[in-house]
């Protein structure tokens, strides 16, 4: 006895859902404080943003609709909204290369040893997020092996050149900002392009072999369209937190680095500026949706939710 | 031809897997360097944040600890616990909403779910600041606020682990239960949520582990509370003190230690059910 409901979402034919209002109240708490936390405070968000900015948090706010606040917060920090996105969007693309190769890894080649490669993607996780980044401030550190490597094979020339170093320095550079987004975001990406690449059924990519298609040709024409949603998923987890993230630049940059998510908390917390950091967080939020539903449609997938 | 061919697979399948491995392995170094320097004696020095001599000072010696560090450990376990216990409730209640139930707003609310993981923490952690200080909360920041924020992004987590588990999960048993005259609340207590309980308890550990890990939200609305990623953030300016590093081995020791029994016990469970 399928429902319409069944046939409808596919769900397995053993398993009847049941309708009544059961749901309702199961769901009710969870649903309420998401509502009350989670989407109420994005109004007062924007409230905030359209604050007369003479007010205080002592005088109280007064809501004028003062939407220069947008225009001046944009143009006061458009050097560090700019900085955030370049270094999200370098630091997401590194990922990708990276993560891809380890999803591909453990999806195809590691055999036995996957659920044990999957655990220890996700185990890093597992240790205090700052001070991971403040080991790689010890790694990356100027009297460190990691430097003199660096210089003999010439890549802190490479950097400079590109504008992601200064001297023959590592830490305190952009460089050493991507680098530490990179790695605290990478198991963002592999999860997700694990989890589409092992759904790859090999029988396509060995019947392009068959049919004399060169490894890489394979590679691209058949597994790489394949795992898409798991790229543009990656890409999104990976890129939106890194876009708003300012510890790496805080605790590994220097004061040329500072991206927008340090300029929205120093507003908020020493400043109180209430008015500038709303439009600000109003304007990263606007940009950040705008480029993702960009990017959606050109790497063309609807199956994300 | 064939013995090239065969060399060249082998290459092949290898080169990647080493790849795959590298990448694995440069995740942990900075794990490595937790751990070594949580033995590290840097009493002489403490603004230089390198390898001096070896000591097991901080493992043995808790009194010795920075000041405010052992208090912030304690405020981050609280409300570690607290956010743990509260979104662990709420998202398996949801769970079962969205897998067993059908209702209208449904895929409405699972978009609100998705969201909060797709947000950029910055932006939920002023929305949250601007309602509280809008709604007159702005000068009791602290605990309850922190632990408000903390509920609110692990929900999502906890939901989407629980619902992986339990969509997954066939209903024979149940079934069986029913027809051996088991009640509806007999059947629930004693067949589907023991079957469910590794999901749970995995999304227990994630909202703790995410809960005493945040830094950007809880920064904005925590006031003068201090939590331990917070109380590391400031050590950074001043030189950070060895003993930090102590908290972050034994939270990864233990979190391991978690994770595998939950594993065990899951699959001794499969065992029992395939048989």
């Amino acid at each position: 006895m399928a429902t319409v409901d069944d046939v409808a979402t596919g769900g397995p034919p053993e398993h009847r859902p049941r309708r009544n209002l059961t749901g309702y109240w199961l769901i009710l708490p969870g649903a309420l404080w998401l509502l009350l936390f989670f989407v109420i405070p994005f109004y007062s968000l924007l409230a905030a943003s359209l604050f007369d900015p003479d007010g205080s948090v002592l005088t109280g706010y007064d809501v004028t609709f003062h939407v220069q606040n947008f225009g001046n917060a944009f143009w006061d920090y458009k050097e560090q909204i700019g900085r955030s996105l370049l270094y999200a969007a370098l630091a997401t693309a590194t990922c990708l290369v990276l993560g891809y190769v380890l999803a591909y890894a453990i999806a195809f080649k590691a055999g036995r040893w996957k659920n044990l490669m999957l655990v220890l993607v996700i185990a890093p996780f597992f240790t205090s997020f700052l001070l991971r980044t403040l080991s790689w401030k010890l790694i990356l550190a100027d009297d460190g092996w990691v430097v003199d490597v660096a210089q003999a094979i010439h890549l802190t020339d490479a950097l400079q050149l590109v504008n992601l170093a200064d001297g023959d320095r590592l830490l305190a550079t952009p460089f050493a900002v991507i680098a530490g987004l990179t790695y605290n975001f990478l198991p963002f990406m592999v999860l997700p392009l694990y989890a589409s690449l092992e759904k790859v059924d090999v029988r396509l990519i060995e019947a392009a072999g068959d049919l004399y298609a060169s490894p890489a040709r394979g590679f691209l024409k058949v597994t790489l369209p394949l795992s898409m949603p798991g790229v543009v998923a990656g890409t999104l987890l990976t890129f939106i937190p890194a876009t708003g993230d300012y510890v790496n630049d805080q605790l590994l940059g220097n004061t040329n680095t500072r991206m927008v998510g340090a300029s929205i908390q120093s507003l908020f917390t020493k400043e109180n500026d209430y008015a500038t950091a709303g439009a600000l967080s109003v304007i990263l939020m606007v940009i950040i949706v705008a480029a993702v539903m960009v990017y959606v449609r050109k790497a063309g997938t609807e199956e994300l939710v | 031809m064939s013995t090239v061919r065969t060399a060249r697979r082998w290459l092949g399948d290898h080169l990647v897997l080493g790849l795959g491995i590298l990448v694995l392995v440069y995740t942990f170094v900075p794990i490595a360097v937790v751990v070594l320097m949580s033995f590290n004696d840097s009493s002489k020095s403490r603004n230089v944040y390198k390898f001096q001599k070896f000591t097991l000072d901080h493992w043995l010696h808790p009194g010795g600890w920075a000041d405010g560090m052992g208090d912030s450990v304690i405020l981050s376990l609280e409300i570690a616990a607290a956010a743990t216990l509260v979104a662990t409730v709420l998202g398996t209640l949801a769970a079962f909403a969205l897998v067993r139930h059908r209702f209208a707003g449904r895929s409405a609310a699972n978009v609100i779910i998705f969201l909060p993981m797709a947000s950029p923490e910055i932006v939920m952690g002023s929305s949250l600041l601007s309602l509280f200080v809008a709604s007159g909360f702005g000068g009791q920041l602290g605990f309850w606020t922190i632990l408000i924020a903390h509920v609110m992004f692990c929900l999502s987590f906890v939901i989407v682990t629980v619902k992986a588990r339990l969509s997954g999960l066939n209903d024979n048993l149940e079934q069986a239960a029913m027809d051996l005259y088991a009640t509806e609340a007999q059947t629930f207590w004693r067949v589907t949520l023991p079957l469910v309980l590794p999901g749970i308890v995995g999304a227990a550990l994630l909202s703790f582990s995410l809960s005493f890990d945040d830094f950007i939200i809880t920064n904005l609305n925590a006031g003068q509370s201090v939590t331990f990623p917070m109380f590391v953030y400031g050590a950074n300016q001043r030189g950070v003190p060895m003993e930090v590093n102590v908290i972050g081995t034994a939270m990864f020791v233990i979190s391991i230690l978690v994770v595998l029994g939950n594993e065990l016990n899951r699959r001794r469970q499969e065992k029992a059910l395939t048989l």
